[in-house]
């Protein structure tokens, strides 16, 4: 496997693991995580925080969705999906306009 | 942490570990190796397979020029655990704290290379902005970076979003600056395996 093929593979075992391996979260939930949507209040405010501006999460973010009635399980499933989906968007983003430049070899 | 799980949920084994290296470190087990030790089957295992492959695989960036990306895009993201930490290992690599201080501040007059400086550039907008377009990555190309060179560090920028994110959430402690050089030595010698 060539270098960049053991990166991407390592995203995507990533990606598989926390999505559709076993967790306390169930499946559906954690995609809705990763993508970002779908999810009601209080647990939206804090994964579109993780996603958008995570800088501003506060104590009281994590305190309302525990409040809630998620178990710290669940939340640290959630939290880790939303963080991987919002840095794989803009990963395989960038790595499709990285593919529409011409074929060159790459210092033209 | 702001769940107690990542403060003290972890088996016996892993407590044990945790004290061995407080002793021979001399230093608390920083946050960041916490967290992956949590349940590692679930996201921590996986992720330092990829993030130890991304910074210390082979590419044609040097190891510290990874680490500079990894505290530049920690800057960007405004997080402060993860810039701090991997300033002092960018620079402790580089043996130039100058140069990683003055990309911080103002990536377009410090004292680097072209094609680092163009990629950086992008790395910032990606960060900032969630995308990039074709024009982008072919002015990352002019400047003289390869297209596996740009690869490579769009594995680093995504690493470090995603850890970046995670610090944030999860309310990682700051390290003080002898925390901070005994991780930059250990991530240097070491890596993230």
């Amino acid at each position: 496997m060539s270098t960049e093929d053991r990166k991407r593979a390592a995203h995507r075992a990533l990606v598989a693991r926390v999505l559709e391996g076993d967790g306390r979260a169930p499946r559906d939930q954690r995609r809705a995580a990763f993508d970002r949507s779908g999810l009601g209040e209080p647990l939206r405010t804090l994964i579109d925080k993780v996603a958008g501006r995570p800088a501003q999460i506060t104590d009281d973010d994590l305190a309302a969705v525990k409040t809630s009635g998620l178990t710290e399980d669940e939340i640290f499933e959630l939290v880790v999906c939303a963080a991987v989906g919002q840095a794989t968007r803009q990963y395989e983003t960038a790595l499709g306009a990285l593919a529409q430049v011409a074929s060159g070899k790459g210092s033209g | 942490m702001r769940l107690e799980i990542l403060n003290s949920g972890y088996p016996l084994g892993t407590r044990v570990l945790f004290a061995v290296i407080r002793v021979f470190s001399r230093q608390p087990l920083p946050d960041a190796a916490r967290l992956v030790f949590y349940r590692p089957d679930f996201y921590g295992g996986p992720m330092k397979e990829l993030t130890h492959e991304t910074m210390r695989g082979p590419s044609a960036w040097s190891v510290a020029d990874r680490e500079l990306m990894a505290a530049f895009v920690s800057k960007t993201n405004e997080c402060v655990w993860c810039r701090a930490a991997h300033t002092a290992t960018a620079a402790r690599a580089h043996d130039d704290e100058a140069m990683v201080a003055a990309v911080l501040a103002d990536l377009e007059t410090a004292p680097i290379q072209e094609p680092l400086r163009a990629t950086l550039r992008m790395l910032r907008k990606l960060t900032l902005e969630n995308r990039v377009t074709p024009d982008d990555m072919a002015a990352v190309l002019r400047a003289g970076a390869s297209r596996q060179q740009v690869e490579d560090a769009l594995a680093v920028c995504f690493a470090f979003n995603t850890t970046n994110r995670l610090a944030d959430a999860f309310g990682f402690s700051l390290l003080d600056a002898r925390g901070l050089d005994a991780g930059a030595k250990y991530l240097l010698a070491r890596g993230y395996r």
